[in-house]
């Protein structure tokens, strides 16, 4: 099988909990990532989804290393990030980029447009000379859609959307095959979101890079994604393609998320799956499957046992207990215990 | 003849900055919501849809202030009545839910007492009638086991229960007209759900009515019967929801519609607005949507066109799409 560009096995994240040490006791810590695997090819959007809380910005930042895992790896083109060294770490680094959800915090307010691009064709050595790097930077502002003129202003005199393309300037300067997005559009106004979506589209179509695209917006993701990741409490309940988790997801907590989103048509269908209560702190996960406490399906066995994800059809599966296979599901036997 | 509204907003002009340099941020706003109707602000920011909802309530504090215009809540001019007498409305009349819960509620304050306040103000309760009845609030907004939870503080609740709690106080004295300023916008997908529902249900058994501001039109679609869409501090166009979303008359308004991804589609590519909303005081003569709009005439430039019928109950302000005779 050819090797995806990125590939993520079985990672996982706790954070201590806080006042840990003065309380003296060794349990607790707030299990952020749980056992998330989960794999991105070249040129391929994969989206993860879920509420506030559901790890999935701590999930994109193990990714790129920007804190380290408490288990599992990650592993970049073939070769396992733990095992690399200082140099190639480095090379790393250059191929996977972020953009940010605040196009107002990410960006230093004292550095002109120029120095903010620049940095990363800085960094990795790859433009050397200020005639280079001022054309450099002005080509890849004309690429998101910024005119060339922008370069000599700070980010204060543009607006929200303006800084969002300077952010995915910053992000595609130095050439990266994989970017992390992380709610991208959230922060925008919506007449705006949409010239981001297509911007974030155009630059996929011409450089071939991969996103692996965190948002809690069901509607932006099944616009842009090829795949989705649906977590839960740090963990995955669903994964699979765009199309198969939007018509037919096969988790409840994926068929009540779904449900939940207000349909901008006022004579849509309302068939609402209204969940009971909160997400549990993740300091405080249920036993077995933890979306047991607010899910119309639970029964006894959830509580005991911890579902693991079962192929529902190909390349599509789903952590629960009552998530059958399609019956015209192709999947070999093995696959479903 | 047509009952009277139960508020009326005529004109509204409110601006911020010096008297001598104003920034319009509302500007000519005008709308109606009947007794029991529920009606939809629309708008992105600077559209001044948060202005003119604190408007009605007349919380615009300084340097902004409201320059001209007429609220009238049951035929009465609030902008007429002393200061003083406001608190009375507000509260009794109109009560208010704003975006963010935490930064609403008084955190060194109980969830009890909290709610207990507004029925101190405005409603002759002994202690214990007072306890009940806040009790009864918080179990009609789904606050599990309300009498056990009137000594907790706001930061023990979720951001879903804050906002109920919110509600609870908003109810407490049978207002006639509910403001809710971005209800769920702080919250996630599901909780949010569950607060709309609980909205609908309110509004069935309460029969007040509800101002919804939001920039959703998700949100919008399913909760009101009118809407209103602003555009940099002008309402631009109005009517049925039904009209607005599938009618829209009003190149913003087509606009914004057809650039929100939806659920039930994944086209490649979405229709996008150029440019960005303008900020306020940016807005010269001529139509405040001009530099972004694809359809633009000569006269835009000119002059801002008329809100003008172009159905029933159903009004745009554009010099080419709605014809506006001027």
């Amino acid at each position: 099988m050819r090797e995806p560009l990125i590939r993520v096995e079985n990672i996982g994240k706790t954070f201590d909990a806080p006042g840990r040490l003065l309380r003296g006791n060794s349990a607790g810590g707030v299990r952020a990532v749980d056992g998330v695997s989960l794999a991105v090819d070249r040129a391929e959007t994969v989206a993860v989804v879920g509420e506030s809380g559901c790890g999935k910005s701590t999930l994109g930042r193990l990714i790129l290393r920007l804190i380290e895992p408490s288990e599992g790896r990650v592993v970049f083109e073939g070769r396992d990030l733990a095992a690399l060294s200082a140099r190639e770490m480095r090379e790393v680094r250059r191929q996977a980029q972020m953009v940010f959800q605040d196009p107002f915090g990410s960006l230093s307010p004292r550095r002109t447009v120029a120095q903010i691009v620049a940095e990363p064709l800085e960094v990795f050595g790859i433009v050397r000379g200020r005639r280079a790097m001022r054309d450099r930077v002005a080509e890849i502002l004309t690429q998101v859609g910024l005119p060339a003129a922008a370069m000599d202003r700070f980010p204060r005199s543009f607006s929200g959307g303006q800084r969002q393309r300077i952010g995915i300037a910053r992000a595609i300067a130095a050439g990266p095959s994989f970017v992390v997005a992380d709610e991208p559009v959230s922060a925008l106004d919506v007449s705006v979101q949409a010239q981001i979506v297509n911007l974030l589209q155009d630059l996929q179509a011409a450089h071939g890079f991969s996103y692996l695209f965190i948002a809690h917006d069901l509607a932006v993701v099944r616009h842009i994604a090829d795949r989705v990741v649906v977590m839960y409490l740090g963990r995955v309940v669903e994964i699979g393609p765009k199309q198969q988790v939007y018509r037919a997801p096969h988790h409840p907590y994926t068929q009540a998320l779904l449900s939940a989103v207000p349909q901008p048509d006022p004579d849509a269908p309302r068939q609402r799956i209204v969940l009971a209560g909160d997400v549990p702190s993740p300091s405080r996960i249920p036993s077995g499957c933890s979306f047991r406490t607010r899910c119309p399906l639970a029964q006894e066995v959830c509580a005991r046992e911890r579902p693991p994800l079962r192929a529902v059809k190909p390349g599509h599966a789903a952590a629960c207990h009552f998530a059958e296979p399609s019956p015209l599901s192709a999947a070999p036997p093995s696959s479903s215990p | 003849m047509m009952p009277e509204p139960l508020l009326a907003v005529r004109d509204l002009v409110v601006d911020f900055g010096k008297p001598g340099a104003p920034l319009r941020a509302v500007d000519g706003v005008g709308f109606e919501v009947e007794a029991g109707g529920a009606v939809g602000l629309v708008g992105e920011s600077g559209s001044g849809k948060s202005v003119t909802a604190l408007s009605i309530l007349r919380l615009i504090g300084a340097p902004g202030r409201i320059a001209g215009g007429e609220i009238r809540l049951q035929g009465e001019d609030l902008l007429a009545l002393p200061a003083a007498q406001m608190p009375e409305i507000r509260g009794r009349d109109i009560a208010m839910i704003f975006q963010e819960p935490m930064s609403s509620l008084n955190p060194l304050m109980t969830i009890g007492d909290q709610v207990g306040e507004a029925l101190l103000l405005h409603q002759d309760l002994d202690r214990a009638a007072r306890r009940a009845r806040v009790v009864e609030l918080l179990g009609l907004v789904g606050i599990p086991d309300p009498a056990s939870r009137l000594g907790a503080y706001p930061h023990q609740f979720s951001g879903g229960m804050r906002q109920r709690v919110m509600i609870a106080m908003a109810l407490a004295c049978h207002p006639k007209l509910l403001i809710a300023d971005e209800p769920t916008t702080a919250l996630d997908v599901t909780i949010q759900a569950q607060v709309l529902e609980l909205m609908k249900r309110i509004r069935d058994t309460t029969g007040a009515a509800i101002l919804l501001i939001s920039h959703d039109l998700g949100v919008i679609a399913e909760m009101c019967e009118r809407v209103v869409v602003l555009y940099a501090g002008r309402v631009v166009e109005d009517g049925e929801v039904r009209a607005i979303f599938h009618r829209a008359a009003h190149p913003y308004t087509r606009g914004l519609l057809q650039s929100i991804p939806r659920l039930d589609d994944d086209r490649h590519r979405l229709s996008q607005i150029p440019g960005s909303v303008p900020l306020p005081g940016r807005v010269k003569a001529g139509c405040p949507f001009l530099g972004r709009c694809g359809l633009r005439i000569a006269r835009c430039a000119e002059q801002m066109p008329p809100l003008v019928e172009i159905a029933d109950r159903h009004r745009a302000a554009c010099w080419v799409t709605a014809g506006a005779r001027g």
